[in-house]
């Protein structure tokens, strides 16, 4: 099997239905970085990357329990729509949600602090790593249950609609979720109502080890919606310019008040489903060569070099600099105290 | 023979009507399926269909008469033949489908259920609270003892709760452009059991949403609308169609408030009826408050009464937290007083008094109520002074009130229609118990309905619910009279 992210058969300029039941989209070639953009996205895929690395090793040493899944090889596709998002704009995903959180510019330490269930986390250590949510940031959570947060994601656009707000509802799940009942229940709705959300399918080939060929009888995820007249496009999920330009489409496509819209991101996780993952179902090759040639940080850094917009020295620092606000939050989370006894019986009910 | 012509049936729970229109004549030749009549109750019209061919003899009941028992007579059919004068010996009609019944008198087909000599039938009606389905009866005497929120001298206004529920929705729709109703035929059709009638045209398409028949799907939708801030009514059409549904009832909406540290809540309702209607059998036939009173985040609300039912209906909308409010197919058509209030809200946890007595307590909740007030009547004719208390609320359930009366009573009866095991009277017997046990005279019984599913049957359905003989029974158990 190639290591290569799959591509659109039909080339990237091509529309997407032939069958004339969804709406024909072009899939929109990536977009054109300045320096900045690509510094951004850069630092932004890195403190994903160094945040889960060293959550991994929290979760090594005992200070983080039940389950944590780690984000680690598809950095671009959260990075790279939050580059397109505008305020007002909500995210909603499953429960392999610390790069969302990250990206949505919720703080590292109250992640952390969260993930070792301490009073300073996002929900006062009550949620753990997949219960997280900021209404601050628009962060609607971190879900536990798969597909779950697929009605609840359509359910933002609705409340958008209703108030006439411009807002789009980035509703996220995984190639896992994409076989759930509701997702088409959500899909049908969405579109009769003319609902603005994208669907973000991750599709990081598998659904815990459940490989999409087979889980999937039609394994182009991008085509779910056809039977609900949704449109969707396929995109390189590992270069964050083409997840920014497909987000900027779909995101116009939902502001001109068009409906829903499926982005189907073709990526990877390196590490297993989660920390208890031995991945006995892929090969070691498999992911060594998506890592060499596809990482979705090298690309970034090997532009920037290539461009002479940055030196080893200036890469370097920001790997420093993001490196101390990983630590910070590691220790915050390691020495914040417990919740207090008390908060066992608050907000359960208001 | 002549055939005489029945009143109808619109549902199986419909017990009379108004004969809103006729459109055949004495002496005019009818044909099978030709439209005889146009019929009426407060939640749906319908054309009557004749069924055999003939010549419309007499009509019986008169075009505009209101109140009409189903199976009444209301037109002579007269077969080729006959003449008017043959009316008198008309009959053989055969009411709810009892093919073995005989011919028999008219003035036996005035109560065909017991005509048809099946006790059941005329048992389910005494379930039903016969008299009460009426569009506007006489209505139900409450002898509200622990109400403090009417003040008195104010007027009461005879509601079916079926307008209570729609009264209480359209009154806070009004007052709160955040809140919307949505579900299966809540807009056009009216409401599959009328209680969202005139929302749609009042409020419009935007805020009274139809959805496709996804309740999986459109309870999450409602659910994501509350954590955005909107306060969504969700309709089911019956809460046995929520168990599609039930991960978002309870995974997303009573879980997110403390999953988030208190940060976002879901503030929505979830309403429709609950529990057996008459005759749709065990997979429509279910109640629900024990199953959604065991989850921490969510409030359990069942009213009884027209009044409890609008004034906690606009207390769960109110509500920042998710509400199950779970209503009754056979209570809807029923009548009560509701008061003339602007603003009528009543506290949601709070149990009513609905009468006070000395002798033993009664605890029941919604359709319960029936089985609880009759059998309190009873014993109060053989001298035993029963208190009845509506829990009205199941979570959070209001213990103190129940704890209070079992220490003047010393003794306690629990009725419900739902399952015996986990029900919502083993956890009140197992408080009291932990709470009261230095207070009874007598260990508690839970009347339940059978550890069975539902059955179809006329007469099982009958043995699977609770009844009134049964209270009746345990009352008199526990206070040693039996």
């Amino acid at each position: 099997m190639t290591a290569a992210p799959k591509r659109t058969k039909r080339g990237p300029s091509k529309s997407k239905s032939e069958s004339g039941l969804a709406p024909a989209i072009s899939v929109p070639k990536p977009a054109n970085f300045s320096k900045q953009d690509e510094l951004d996205a850069y630092r932004g895929m890195l403190l994903i990357r160094r945040f889960e690395e060293k959550a991994g090793q929290l979760y090594g040493m005992g200070f983080i329990g039940g389950f944590c899944h780690l984000y680690i090889g598809q950095e671009a596709v959260v990075t790279g729509l939050k580059m397109a998002m505008e305020d007002g704009d909500q995210m909603i995903t499953a429960y392999r949600d610390h790069g969302h959180m990250l990206a949505m510019d919720m703080s590292p330490r109250g992640v952390m602090a969260e993930l070792t269930g301490r009073r300073g986390g996002y929900s006062k250590g009550k949620g753990g790593s997949m219960h997280m949510f900021s209404k601050e940031k628009n962060f609607y959570g971190g879900h536990g249950i798969v597909g779950a947060q697929v009605s609840l994601g359509t359910g933002l656009a609705f409340a958008n609609r209703y108030r006439d707000l411009k807002a789009v509802s980035l509703t996220f799940f995984g190639d896992g979720a994409a076989n759930q009942g509701q997702v088409y229940e959500s899909f049908n709705m969405a579109s009769l109502w003319k609902l603005p959300v994208i669907y973000v399918i991750e599709n990081n080939r598998y659904a815990m080890g459940t490989s999409v060929a087979r889980s999937s009888a039609e394994t182009d995820f991008s085509h779910r919606g056809i039977s609900f007249k949704i449109p969707g496009i396929q995109v390189d999920g590992m270069d964050v310019r083409a997840v920014k330009s497909a987000g900027e489409m779909a995101l116009a496509h939902c502001r001109d008040g068009k409906g829903p819209i499926i982005l189907e991101m073709m990526t990877y996780r390196y590490r297993g489903h989660s920390m208890s993952d031995p991945a006995k179902y892929r090969s070691k090759d498999e992911v060594q060569k998506m890592r060499s040639e596809h990482d979705p940080i090298e690309q970034v850094k090997a532009r920037l070099v290539d461009k002479k917009w940055a030196d080893e020295d200036e890469l370097k620092a920001i790997d420093k600099e993001v490196r101390e606000v990983v630590a910070d939050a590691a220790e915050f989370a390691q020495t914040d105290p417990e919740p207090d006894v008390s908060e066992l019986y608050t907000d359960i009910v208001i | 023979m002549p055939i005489e012509i029945l009143m109808p049936a619109l549902s199986p729970t419909m017990e009379e009507g108004n004969l809103a229109k006729w459109l055949k004549k004495e002496g005019d030749a009818v044909s099978a399926g030709d439209v005889i009549a146009e019929i009426e109750t407060d939640k749906a019209t319908m054309e009557v269909e004749a069924v055999d061919e003939g010549t419309l003899g007499k009509i019986l009941i008169e075009e505009g008469a209101e109140g009409v028992k189903v199976n009444t007579p209301i037109a002579v059919l007269l077969e080729e033949g006959e003449s008017a004068d043959d009316i008198g010996k008309a009959g053989g009609a055969k009411p709810d489908g009892k093919a073995e019944q005989e011919a028999s008198a008219p003035a036996e087909a005035e109560k065909p259920a017991a005509a048809a000599g099946d006790d059941a039938v005329a048992d389910m009606d005494a379930r039903r609270v016969p008299g009460e389905g009426k569009v506007h009866p006489e209505p139900k005497k409450v002898d509200v003892a622990s109400d403090p929120d009417i003040p008195d001298g104010t007027e009461m206004v005879a509601t079916t709760v079926r307008e209570a529920l729609r009264d209480a929705m359209a009154e806070e729709m009004r007052r709160d452009e955040e809140v919307f109703v949505m579900g299966e035929e809540v807009a056009e059709y009216q409401g599959a059991y009328k209680i969202t009638q005139g929302l749609l045209q009042e409020f419009g398409a935007r805020r009274v949403v139809d959805t496709p028949i996804t309740e999986h799907g459109f309870a999450g939708v409602g659910v994501g609308a509350a954590m955005a801030g909107l306060k969504p009514i969700v309709e089911f059409m019956t809460f046995n169609f929520a168990m599609q549904a039930i991960d978002q009832i309870v995974n997303s909406a009573a879980k997110t408030l403390y999953m988030s540290g208190g940060q976002m809540g879901a503030p929505i309702v979830f309403r429709g009826p609950n529990g057996a209607a008459a005759r749709v059998a065990a997979q429509h036939s279910q109640c629900y408050a024990a199953w959604y009173s065991h989850i921490p985040g969510l409030k359990v609300v069942q009213p009884y009464t027209a009044a409890d039912a609008k004034g906690l209906l606009k207390a769960a909308i109110r509500d920042p937290n998710p509400v199950i409010f779970l209503e009754n197919e056979i209570l809807y058509g029923q009548t009560f007083d509701v008061p003339k209030l602007d603003d009528f809200v009543l506290p949601i946890g709070k149990a009513r008094i609905q009468k006070q007595g000395t002798d033993a307590t009664i605890v029941s909740f919604g359709i319960g109520m029936t089985y609880a007030v009759k059998a309190a009547e009873e014993l109060a004719g053989e001298g035993i002074d029963v208190e009845v208390i509506d829990l009205r609320t199941i979570r959070p359930l209001d213990l103190d009130t129940v704890i209070e009366s079992v220490k003047k009573t010393n003794r306690l009866v629990t009725v419900e229609e739902g399952f015996p095991q986990s029900s919502v009277g083993d956890h009140i017997a197992s408080q009291v118990m932990q709470r009261a046990f230095d207070w009874l005279d007598a260990p508690v019984v839970t009347i339940c309905g059978k550890d069975v599913p539902m059955p179809y049957a006329a007469n099982l359905e009958k043995l699977a619910l609770p009844n009134v003989a049964e209270v009746v029974q345990a009352v008199k158990a526990v206070s040693y009279k039996a």
